[in-house]
């Protein structure tokens, strides 16, 4: 496996490698996504305690099991990145943060709007709420953390070192709901077994959750080009690349 | 001076040293603490003096009080020595970095944690705590503040390079203080009612162990990426 692997810790191979990716990803997401929606927003059945408003957990679920995602993703980079110290790797750790702080807010803002009908409060300060919190606050201290040093490299190792120690919140959130009886309900979809929802629900759900997964991964790669051009900006294969764009 | 220093030497030498400096400048001692007494200060004030409301609050005031005056003192832990040019050499030392890291902690807790433990009665007092709740107070600061310490170490390495990291420093480390604040103030909170609380401050026994593992194995690894 390092065989083939290893071609691609030499930034050049990878932007190629992501280039190529990218339009793979870009229109695959769209596609799924212009599905997943329409399904869930126009045809799927209306639920009959919650009407209509239900339908924002087809945005809610994905983005608020992603972030957690999004943040195992960034913390297994750097650890990669630490351990076999491939730069390409915390560059693709530093790419993935604002992404994941911003689906946290999505989620926290989609959680408040279908709380408020269904809860009757959109905030409460229960385990999964308020760890689900400290996850965008430790997904804003790392982003603080990497804009603060001038040096790029230093500052992913830097950065590298908090997502290290903030995973740890990462099954606290997983486990609050099992762990702490909290207003926010346990697990739907992962009980395979049985979900608690109907099949016309829950496909719909599953066919977002993957356009989810696509769209972060296509905005990844492009965040992730966009790092390594910003830290190869003086190497003459970036060089190159920029006349052969302006010509 | 060939025969190589021992590990408890080591240990014994970084927290003398650390110990000397803080009784030279004393303000640095001093200072989180009456930063604390006057934030202690300001709530009566600025919530009324009503005796109800003040035992209500008394051990969430406490506690975000503490947090905040060790998030001040902080930044002593390895400033100076960063700008004097110690630091380098302790890692450009022989010693294990760990060892070192861990004295300085350890010499950190005993200059601000124990004198907040210390003082901690007298402002429970001035709150109007249930009597019932100040061994749980006790305990819990005993448990807790060696954490502040530890996790904090772990945020002061990697800004220690940093020009303006104040800020920086408090939005990396208040996240992480939470669950510590939340299982601190929960024990008080059944203390007061008298619940057993010994769930609450063995969870908190679990986190001070696990930071005192591997807190000081960050903290090296910070400090050698902001040194770099």
């Amino acid at each position: 496996m390092w065989k083939w692997l290893h071609p691609y810790a030499k930034p050049e191979r990878s932007y190629q490698l992501a280039s190529t990716l990218l339009p793979w990803f870009t229109i695959s997401s769209i596609i799924v996504l212009i599905i997943g929606v329409v399904w869930a927003l126009a045809f799927a059945p209306v639920d009959i305690y919650q009407k209509d408003y239900y339908r924002i957990i087809y945005i809610h679920v994905p983005a608020a099991t992603l972030s957690m995602s999004v943040y195992m993703a960034m913390a297994s980079a750097t650890f990669i990145g630490m351990v076999w110290q491939l730069k390409l790797s915390d560059a693709a750790a530093a790419a993935m943060a604002p992404i994941g702080a911003t689906l946290t807010t999505i989620a926290l803002v989609t959680g408040a709007i279908w709380g408020a009908p269904s809860w009757g409060t959109s905030w409460v300060w229960d385990a999964r709420l308020t760890s689900y919190l400290i996850l965008l606050f430790i997904y804003l201290g790392i982003i603080a953390l990497q804009n603060a040093f001038e040096d790029k490299v230093l500052a992913s190792r830097a950065a590298g070192i908090l997502t290290i120690v903030g995973a740890v919140n990462i099954p606290i959130i997983k486990y609050s709901v099992e762990w702490w009886n909290t207003l926010h309900q346990g697990a739907t979809i992962s009980k395979f077994e049985q979900p608690s929802m109907g099949d016309d629900m829950l496909y719909p759900l599953l066919i977002n959750l993957f356009g989810f997964a696509l769209m972060i991964a296509a905005l990844s790669i492009v965040r992730f080009r966009n790092e390594v051009l910003a830290r190869d900006s003086m190497r003459p294969w970036v060089k190159e690349l920029v006349a052969k764009e302006c010509k | 001076m060939n025969q190589p220093t021992s590990y408890a030497q080591t240990f014994y030498n970084v927290f003398k040293r650390d110990m000397q400096v803080a009784v030279r400048n004393k303000g640095d001692v001093i200072n989180p603490l009456i930063f604390l007494i006057i934030v202690i200060t300001l709530f009566p004030l600025g919530i009324g003096p009503e005796t109800a409301v003040l035992t209500r609050i008394a051990p969430g005031i406490i506690w975000v009080a503490a947090l905040l005056a060790a998030l001040l003192s902080l930044e002593r832990l390895f400033k100076s020595d960063f700008v004097d040019g110690s630091l380098e050499q302790m890692l450009l030392s022989p010693q294990p970095l760990f060892i070192m890291v861990f004295a300085k902690i350890t010499a950190h807790w005993l200059l601000t944690g124990v004198p907040i433990i210390i003082i901690a009665p007298l402002l429970a007092m001035m709150l109007h705590m249930e009597q019932s709740a100040y061994p749980a107070l006790l305990i819990t600061l005993l448990l807790g503040t060696p954490i502040l310490s530890l996790i904090g170490a772990i945020g002061v390495a990697l800004t220690v390079g940093i020009k303006k990291g104040g800020v920086l420093l408090s939005l990396l480390i208040l996240p992480m203080y939470i669950p510590v604040l939340i299982f601190a103030t929960g024990a008080i909170e059944a203390a007061s009612v008298n619940v057993p609380y010994s769930g609450h401050v063995a969870i908190m026994a679990a986190l001070l162990i696990g930071a005192l593992t591997l807190a000081p194995l960050a903290t090296s690894a910070a400090l050698r990426v902001s040194t770099n």
